[in-house]
């Protein structure tokens, strides 16, 4: 369960933002990327968040989660696709060769609030 | 009203890593990061990797632990710095995060060190997520646990350098095909290193340490 730690980062990150501007009501929404290659579970996510927000000023904001695609770049042939599946073997030509275009992202976009 | 952000989730650990990657290297050591599920083996791999480096190389460990000082005290009989560190006295975070192996760094002399070995929660797939500002990533995957693990957690396995393959003297009890697990690891990750041993009758053990040898003159 180690969305209860990335839980806790993004909570970390969006008080420090919401300290930074003035005048923040409310926090709204959270827009978080996720690549699919990262080993964490969107609805657990969402839970431990709404877990650790209970009883604060951040209670009922909301995680908005981008999931991206594994995207790879064939380094033999050029040729980019999506997978499906955690094989990265080009499915053009066969190479092993493959860069990752997408899919690690772990990141905090926006932070919606009302002033 | 947006507020722009654009920050990696785990910006703090990795800043931590970042920093204890640069301790380690300053201190000419090495850090070798070893996961794997519980009982594939890696507390059992350390003790022949000990053994076997005893006397050539100066080695300190880190013991990464829900619970308990069990691992710990069967490392005791050797004599190398071991830190202990448990998560939570209750059964809490299921992986080592950086801020913690940091803290245990401070408990070993670096500069008597060439290699620090971290011996992270057993669990295939919270530690892959955690940068610990280790050089080397190493999966221990027992035979017994099935082909299939490098599909089910790709990212433990694309994550590391070195795969060991742990328990062969199993191999004769188990319809495991271990050319299938090689060819699974790889589809994943095809420049993971591939070391089947057994750590209890010690065949495979010299490409292992050949290995870890090779990335601490590196």
């Amino acid at each position: 369960m180690h969305e209860m730690s990335i839980a806790e980062s993004i909570l970390g990150i969006v008080k420090e933002a919401v300290e930074r501007e003035k005048g923040v009501r409310k926090v709204e929404a959270i827009d978080l990327r996720i690549g699919k290659l990262r080993a964490v579970v969107p609805d657990n996510l969402v839970f431990c968040f709404e877990v650790i927000c209970r009883g604060t000023p951040f209670e009922g904001a909301r995680l908005r989660i981008e999931e991206i695609p594994v995207r790879v770049k064939c380094g033999e042939c050029g040729s980019e696709g999506e997978k499906e599946d955690p094989i990265f073997i080009c499915s053009a030509c066969g190479s092993p060769r493959l860069e990752l275009v997408s899919g690690k992202e772990l990141e905090i976009k926006s932070i919606d609030v009302a002033e | 009203m947006e507020i722009k952000v654009i920050r990696n989730i785990l910006e703090a650990n990795d800043l931590v890593a970042a920093g204890i990657r640069e301790r380690i290297g300053e201190a000419g050591a090495v850090m070798v990061n070893i996961m794997g599920s519980p009982g594939s083996g890696k507390t059992l791999l350390l003790e022949r990797t000990l053994e076997e480096f005893q006397g050539r190389s100066r080695i300190g460990v880190i013991e990464g632990d829900i619970r308990t000082s069990i691992d710990a005290e069967r490392l005791k009989r050797f004599d190398c710095p071991i830190v202990q560190i448990n998560t939570e006295p209750f059964g809490g975070d299921c992986h080592l995060p950086a801020n913690a192996v940091g803290k245990a760094l401070e408990g070993l002399d670096l500069g008597g060190l060439d290699l620090v070995l971290v011996e992270n929660v057993g669990n295939l797939v919270c530690p892959a997520e955690f940068d610990i500002g280790e050089n080397r990533k190493v999966v221990v995957l027992s035979l017994t646990e099935g082909e299939d693990k490098p599909l089910k957690y790709p990212l433990m396995f694309r994550e590391s350098h070195a795969m060991v393959l742990s328990k062969l003297d199993l191999l004769p009890h188990l319809d495991i095909d271990i050319d299938q697990v090689r060819k699974n690891a790889r589809s994943v990750n095809p420049n993971l290193k591939i070391f089947p041993l057994s750590a209890k009758t010690g065949e495979g053990i010299k490409a292992w340490i050949g290995w870890l040898n090779g990335e601490l003159k590196k």
